[in-house]
């Protein structure tokens, strides 16, 4: 069992810059935030390792942080623009009983992030909602398509908080 | 039957057979609500099977954003409808952790009873409702017949019968009736034998036993892996519940048993197994409900609810063990009065992922018999 | 009822109008589709099960929409699934019957506001003959539109169209 700053150094001797910084002036959770480029082979290490062993993800969720510049568009909406958007990874080792959080975050005009899928299958469906409800681009996904929304959805990413309703969908209307 | 006899037996019959589609839902019986699956199937034996979900999408997540922290729980309680209480047990342990508050003991005793009552009253539901699919109508009924008076206690609890809104963040909404206790184990005790009941009509009838032994066996590896937990996760035959694992509220005070997968019938981590998981949980939750109901002391269920909730900017996950496996809640916040983001790993989101990997090889009417016994909810899953 | 209070003394015989048989035969047998959407539909189930036993007013659950009278829309309708509804309701042959169960299919429920994703009302895609308020209603409240809809039929006129 080992503690987050632990895992932090043992990260940072591994991948050096990559591993970005180790968070823990919030409460109750502490997290460390690396790369979204190179989150696949951290991964990787992350559940092969000897002394880590992540052999579950228990939850792999998409945020939009919300730390752009907040502009008027056309229509009186306020939209967002540069900022980023961020992905959690909550992992736990089973056989010896730690628990970590991993962040990347990824400019919101060009989210690209390696897809975790190849190191637990449980992620694929998770990074297909966070595709789905943000718009991350998890490259070397298997399947990336909407997952909860219709296939032929065009209106945008219904969590990201500049998100504004479509009038009509298939000839239904949509607000109240 | 594997694809291997089939591609022999054809070569023996000089029948041809090819590749060809199969959908089944949103409208059918056995899909437990609006779910599609698109299935590859090679004369009868499946090659491919592709989920289609989000029917139920209602957009839980966005509401929670614009909500406040105690406007949330009914809608948790819309996620997953069949245990509704869990779904705001969990809940109301994520936000306390956010904000450090402690709850009086009797509040935890009554989410505790709560709780188990609940997992109960699912499991009467995941069992009643696979005997239907596998062609068994009586159990289906006598399932129901217990689930209304657990119905019926809630229902003097808080006035509802699907969808509480009871447990709330620092307390419950209100004490219990002053009957309860007694009702509870009148329950308790008129339950117990209808476990017998159950298992002399349903689990032990060989019928039963021909359609879903050895069926869709899962291994234990490939279950981590997929983020399965709960009784599909035992059934694999790994010893692991929430409840002792990585305990919260007071189920450390408890004494009770994990059930996992055994071999006697089937093949550990088959659908047998998973099924017999859960008709065996209620035996453990009926010690539980004994023991609590024993124990459960007097005081104020209310005095730690906060006026107004409004967390330091920070974040958790925390999980619980529902009924169907393991809810996580991810709660965000920016110190606002309501939550930045929240996420919810739902049990049955995270089983449905693994269907393609049971179903391979196997039948079309084993299909049924798999999805059953995984048992899933599709408010959770689509959320 | 008005069907059997015309009697002979010779007891084969009974006179009614073509009208009241037609409608009397129609509301004692509603066979249902065998279909849930969400949360009501858990209640739908509960109301078809030991307890309520919705045999008694003749309702069965058909798993094929071909063979169905009445649809329960139990629950959200989302915009995916709206077009499927639409779908199944267009097989099911006439004299044909909707009820709307719970507020989610009247009106949006609570997800009225915010839901990105869900229909604010069947009735924007497919007639409704009885709302039932609730969430999720009672199996009681249930049984009562079932009422409500055999009594509406029960009026019904073969010359004069009334749904």
């Amino acid at each position: 069992m080992k503690n987050v700053e632990e895992i932090f150094n043992l990260l940072k001797e591994k991948f050096g810059d990559s591993i970005i910084e180790l968070v823990t002036n919030l409460p109750v959770e502490h997290f460390i935030t690396a790369n979204p480029l190179e989150i696949d082979k951290v991964s990787l290490f992350l559940r092969d390792n000897g002394e880590l062993l992540f052999d579950s993800l228990m939850c792999l969720s998409g945020v939009d942080d919300a730390n752009g510049k907040n502009v008027p568009d056309e229509d009186g909406a306020t939209k967002i623009e540069g900022g980023t958007l961020s992905v959690y990874y909550h992992m736990e080792s089973t056989k010896l009983g730690h628990k970590l959080t991993v962040k990347v975050s990824a400019p919101r005009e060009n989210p690209d992030i390696t897809s975790v899928s190849g190191t637990w299958k449980h992620a694929d469906w998770h990074e297909r909602e966070a595709y789905d409800m943000f718009g991350i681009n998890f490259l070397n996904h298997p399947d990336l398509r909407r997952i909860l929304m219709p296939y032929d959805w065009e209106a945008g990413y219904p969590l990201r908080k500049d998100y504004k309703d479509p009038e009509f969908y298939q000839g239904m209307k949509v607000p109240y | 039957m594997s694809i291997e006899i089939e591609k022999n037996m054809q070569s023996k019959t000089g029948l041809k057979t090819e590749q060809m589609v199969l959908n089944m839902g949103p409208q059918h019986p056995s899909t437990h609500g609006v779910l599609r699956l698109e299935l590859e199937i090679e004369g009868e034996i499946i090659t491919k099977v592709t989920p289609h979900i989000g029917y139920l999408h209602r957009c839980f997540e966005k509401h929670t954003e614009a909500m406040t922290y105690t406007q949330v729980i009914p809608y948790t309680d819309r996620m997953d409808y069949l245990s509704a209480m869990y779904n705001e047990f969990g809940y109301a342990i994520a936000v306390e952790k956010l904000l450090g508050i402690e709850v009086p003991e009797r509040v935890e005793y009554i989410r505790v009873i709560m709780g188990e009552f609940q997992r109960i009253a699912s499991h009467l539901v995941a069992i009643g409702t696979y005997g239907l699919d596998i062609g068994a109508f009586t159990p289906f009924l006598y399932c129901f017949r217990d689930r209304e008076r657990i119905l019926s206690l809630f229902e003097k609890t808080c006035g509802a019968r699907l969808l509480y809104n009871y447990i709330w963040v620092g307390g419950v909404s209100h004490d219990l009736h002053p009957d309860f206790i007694r009702e509870a184990k009148d329950f308790v005790k008129y339950f117990k034998p209808n476990i017998k009941e159950l298992n002399d009509l349903l689990t032990m009838n060989k019928i039963f036993i021909e359609r879903t032994a050895n069926v869709g066996i899962l291994p234990v590896e490939t279950a981590i892996n997929y983020g399965i937990s709960g009784p599909n996760l035992r059934a694999s035959g790994m010893k692991w519940d929430l409840r002792k694992n990585d305990t919260y509220s007071i189920y450390n005070k408890f004494d009770f048993e994990i059930p996992v997968g055994q071999s006697e019938i089937g093949t550990v981590g088959d659908a047998w197994n998973r099924y017999y998981i859960r008709v065996r949980e209620l035996e453990q939750s009926l010690r539980i409900l004994e023991q609590a109901l024993d124990q459960i002391p007097e005081g104020d269920v209310t005095s730690a609810i906060p006026k107004r909730i409004k967390p330091p900017v920070g974040q958790v996950y925390s999980r619980v063990e529902n009924p169907k496996g393991e809810l996580g809640y991810f709660i965000m916040s920016n110190g606002s009065t309501s939550p930045f983001r929240v996420k919810v790993k739902g049990p049955s989101f995270v089983h449905l992922g693994i269907m393609n990997e049971l179903c391979k090889g196997h039948m079309v009417a084993d299909v049924i018999a798999i999805l059953g016994s995984i048992d899933i909810v599709l408010g959770e899953v689509d959320r | 009822m008005g069907l059997l209070d015309k009697q002979f003394t010779d007891e084969n015989i009974v006179i009614t109008k073509v009208e009241d048989l037609l409608n009397w035969a129609r509301l004692s047998s509603l066979w249902q589709v065998g279909f849930g959407l969400a949360c009501c539909a858990i209640e739908m189930m509960a109301t078809s099960a030991s307890h309520y036993d919705f045999d008694r007013f003749g309702v069965i659950p058909r798993n094929s929409p071909r063979q169905s009278d009445v649809i329960i829309i139990s629950g959200t309708v989302t915009l995916k699934m709206a077009l499927r509804i639409k779908r199944i309701y267009e097989q099911m042959p006439d004299p044909k019957y909707v009820i709307s169960m719970g507020s989610c299919s009247n009106c949006g429920g609570p997800y009225w506001e915010h839901g990105y994703h869900v229909l604010k009302g069947v009735d924007r895609v497919i007639p409704v003959d009885v709302y039932v308020p609730g969430c999720p209603p009672r199996p009681e409240a249930l049984l009562e539109g079932l009422l409500k809809l055999q009594e509406k039929i029960r009026n019904e006129s073969l010359v004069k169209k009334t749904a």
